[in-house]
């Protein structure tokens, strides 16, 4: 019953993913085609004439993902507390509407409201606060701001999942034995909401860090990152080779996360 | 220190407001509204986005075909990766064969590798397998229809197989175990026990594939050629060249499509779990 799924799986993920690491080992030919001899050139270049994109494009990610967990955590936290079954759904419904959007769209939206002649300029000039428009598009704020927007949900929703099994006579345990609101938050409630954090952190970085389109449409050439780079070399006058490393670059990034994943969050699920 | 919740809602729903309220903006600028007005939904149903310019006609055109090629790849693709997601599910869940734990952690993959990834690594494949049948049998084929479905195949298995686990995990196997008991064969059991009992599992994850297929830019992207445009696409090409005052309206009118779908499909999960509690 599996075989369709696996044949699948196989021949259309793996074995292009396999295609990819042959190429990345490769020499540039004609048109930018992989070609004999082997070579870890590609690699060399990789993390030295695209090393700032490399490490610009992690710093972007973590910073986006430390965002989300400071405005999901609390976000999620409040809606485990309503007491109404109707009206957490309903939040919840709230917070994944915005995430069932069309990302273009979405990206788009985000774009009318932050480009110059946008909304946000218009308000701040309309209350005096600046006297000519902010640059704000096409800077890796932007694309800071368009990663947060675009992936917040993916924090959200497995931090209220860890907070409403979240057994509760812990916290009055820790309040019986005379532990404040903080002291009960940062020593009893987080430590044990974790997995959530670690998955929702994950959920969000793994991809902020392979992002393409708001990059593309936000970031200009100041907010390129490692998926614009990548893209760069699979088109004309570019380099399979090359690109394919850098896949398989990203792909590892993307390996270690999981790994910090299965090692730390699913712990204390057991 | 921290933000109040009221905040992120508003964080997360003010974009999309303003795309909706200004889709009826008497006026191209998105930040000065000059009045109320549906001309820009009249535009797209009467045939002339992008009015005045000779290009209105061609632009409404490709309009159209980008919702048809959208639909029509996604319902092919949902169907295709609803049945082998639903079954690869079954068989993890109940089977015992040779390979489950790798295959185990293989449908896993494309859920959390970067779509840029699973685009062009499936490019590459295409490139060769192409060139090798020209080099072969002399025929050229292209990147279309064809390959778009087989991408988004791809990626909708998992998503499905997920979704349809999820739900038998929740399934009481003694049901099973009672219809087998009562002197049901394999295959009665399966149609009359266990597939009603998944079947809401089964709608959600085909209305996750066609919502996720529906949405999928990136890999489509390079994996479409030249002739098929679906309605991601034609999006992104406006974005790219001169934005028509028509966008804001064809955003909402894709915003409310998605209401539908995840508002069915939520419905959906939330009846199945009523009929199993």
């Amino acid at each position: 019953m599996a075989l369709p799924a696996t044949f699948w799986l196989v021949v259309f993920f793996l074995l292009p993913l396999v295609f990819v690491a042959v190429a990345s080992f490769m020499s540039r030919g004609a048109g930018g085609a992989p070609v004999a001899p082997a070579t870890l050139a590609q690699y060399e270049r990789t993390f030295t004439v695209f090393g700032p994109v490399l490490w610009r494009s992690v710093g972007v990610s973590l910073i986006a993902t430390l965002i989300s967990l400071l405005l999901g955590y609390p976000l999620a936290f409040f809606i485990s507390r309503r007491r109404s079954p109707t009206t957490r759904m309903l939040l919840l419904f709230l917070v994944m509407l915005p995430f069932w959007t069309n990302f273009l769209v979405r990206t788009y939206a985000l774009i009318t409201i932050m480009q110059r002649d946008g909304l946000l300029n218009g308000l701040f000039q309309g209350l005096g606060v600046i006297s000519a428009p902010l640059q704000m598009l096409f800077t890796p704020g932007a694309v800071m701001v368009g990663l947060v927007y675009g992936y917040l949900p993916f924090m959200i929703l497995p931090i209220y999942a860890s907070v409403e099994a979240l057994d509760r006579r812990y916290v009055e345990a820790a309040n019986d034995l005379g532990a404040n609101d903080w002291t009960a938050f940062w020593r009893v409630i987080f430590p044990l909401t974790l997995p959530g954090v670690i998955a929702g952190s994950i959920l969000v970085f793994i991809p902020a860090i392979g992002a393409y389109v708001t990059p593309d449409l936000m970031g200009g050439t100041r907010g390129l990152m490692i998926g614009n780079l990548i893209q760069g070399q699979f088109g004309g006058r570019g380099n399979v080779p090359l690109g394919s490393a850098v896949s398989m670059v990203l792909l590892a990034m993307v390996f270690v996360s999981v790994l910090v994943y299965t090692r730390w969050g699913q712990r204390e699920d057991a | 220190m921290w933000l109040s919740p009221f905040l992120v809602y508003l964080f997360l729903w003010v974009p999309i407001l303003v795309l909706v309220v200004f889709s009826f903006n008497d006026g191209a600028s998105v930040s000065v509204w000059r009045g109320f007005t549906t001309k820009w939904y009249e535009n797209i149903f009467a045939g002339t986005i992008s009015a005045g310019t000779e290009a209105a006609r061609f632009q409404t055109e490709l309009l159209l075909k980008a919702v048809r090629n959208s639909i029509l790849v996604a319902t092919v693709a949902t169907l295709v990766s609803t049945a082998f997601g639903t079954m690869l599910a079954m068989a993890l869940a109940r089977g015992r064969f040779w390979g489950r734990k790798t295959l185990d952690t293989l449908f896993y993959l494309p859920v959390v590798i970067p779509d840029i990834t699973q685009g062009i690594a499936l490019a590459v494949f295409f490139n060769i397998v192409f060139e090798t049948v020209q080099r072969l049998f002399g025929v050229r084929l292209v990147s279309g229809f064809g390959t778009i479905v087989i991408a988004h195949v791809a990626f909708n298995i998992s998503y499905v197989a997920i979704v349809v686990r999820a739900r038998l995990a929740g399934m009481d196997p003694r049901l099973e175990e009672a219809g087998r008991d009562l002197g049901a064969n394999h295959w009665q059991t399966f149609w009359r026990i266990t597939f009603p009992n998944l079947l809401p599992g089964v709608l959600a994850g085909a209305l996750l594939a066609f919502t996720l297929s529906l949405d999928d830019f990136v890999v489509t992207f390079f994996n479409s050629g030249v002739g098929t445009t679906t309605m991601p696409l034609f999006v992104y090409g406006m974005l790219k060249q001169r934005v028509p005052p028509e966008i804001n309206a064809i955003s909402t009118l894709m915003i409310l499509a998605s209401i539908v779908l995840v508002g069915g499909s939520l419905l959906l999960q939330q009846r199945g779990n009523r009929a199993r509690d």
